[in-house]
């Protein structure tokens, strides 16, 4: 054993690869997100086959925000962005800097939630409601979807770091931080496809 | 307040390849990133302008869209990194099957407006 390992303190390069436990959540976890890129296919098969059912409602070109999806989307980029940051800081075994780019991550989540909820708030405001037409149940249940992965994302990234706020880094929370990271960008993936085939094409298509 | 970290904090061991690697890798990630912005500003604005016609404006935004996502896939996600052959091979045979399913379907149903 310790010809392998003469020094404890130091982790190899890549530490959320290095265990074999590592590398087989990091394969399950693509297979996880190959289900959920089923899931949002059929919620986006469904909002395109009803898109044009508004049963005498509000159509999307009617009550369509662009100005504040377009906020929204850079916020969600935004967050992307800095939890690659923290999987950088992380590959260079600085773990209070990446402790502090997924909190912002955390913190641009947090601002994309409320935005998406006052969106909500407003479209209501205009008489579109869940029950409204069949272009209200698809649009709200493919966007609240997305809405409710964001939260829970929210709610695990926050789990992950006040569990290991003292901890540093170690060979058994890099790999969950990694994948708390693969699934935000994953969330992002969703959301430029909303953006286009929502709200994008609601208005121009 | 300092938090109370680990005094002996395992480092990871870096060499001077490795180091210069991740600066390369941060530089790409920023770049991907400003790529993103311009892109969905673009579509933003080939919808939220008049000139352009939807017939255009529509195959347009959703080519950026795929493009952004591959961007997101390979550089964010690190698919073009090594040690990703599998999540890659099961992709691509995903897309080889969903292509002539997806094309199928549309002209089943008569969605072919696009």
């Amino acid at each position: 054993m310790g010809h392998a390992q003469h020094n404890t303190d130091t982790l190899p390069p890549n530490p959320e690869k290095a265990t074999l436990e590592g590398r087989n959540k990091f394969l399950a976890f693509w297979f996880f997100l190959g289900g959920e890129t089923v899931l949002f296919a059929s919620l986006f098969g469904t909002y395109l086959g009803l898109r044009n059912g508004t049963a005498g409602g509000p159509t999307a070109a009617e009550i369509f925000d662009l100005f504040l999806v377009f906020i929204m989307t850079t916020i969600l980029l935004t967050s992307s962005l800095t939890s690659v940051f923290a999987m950088l800081a992380m590959k260079k075994g600085n773990f209070k800097q990446m402790l502090v780019w997924m909190w912002v991550t955390v913190g641009l989540g947090v601002a994309f939630l409320g935005l998406e909820i006052y969106e909500f708030y407003v479209y209501v405001g205009y008489g579109l409601t869940f029950t409204t037409s069949a272009f209200g149940s698809a649009f709200y249940t493919l966007v609240g979807f997305h809405g409710a992965h964001v939260a829970f994302g929210i709610g695990w990234i926050v789990t992950l770091l006040i569990r290991y706020r003292k901890s540093g880094l170690t060979l058994t929370n890099a790999p969950k931080f990694y994948l708390a990271s693969l699934y935000w960008h994953f969330i992002d993936v969703v959301w430029v496809f909303i953006f286009t085939v929502v709200y994008l094409m609601g208005i121009g298509g | 307040m300092e938090p109370k970290l680990n005094t002996n904090q395992p480092q990871v061991n870096l060499s001077k390849k490795e180091k210069i690697k991740l600066e390369r890798e941060m530089r790409h990630q920023i770049i991907t990133f400003v790529v993103m912005i311009f892109f969905t500003a673009l579509a933003f604005m080939s919808v939220a302008s008049d000139l352009i016609p939807a017939s255009f404006a529509v195959p347009f935004i959703l080519i950026l869209a795929v493009i952004q996502v591959i961007l997101q896939l390979y550089y964010f996600m690190h698919l073009k990194d090594k040690d990703h052959e599998w999540p890659n091979a099961f992709m691509l045979s995903g897309i080889v099957i969903i292509i002539p399913m997806v094309a199928a379907l549309m002209l089943l149903l008569g969605v072919v407006k696009y």
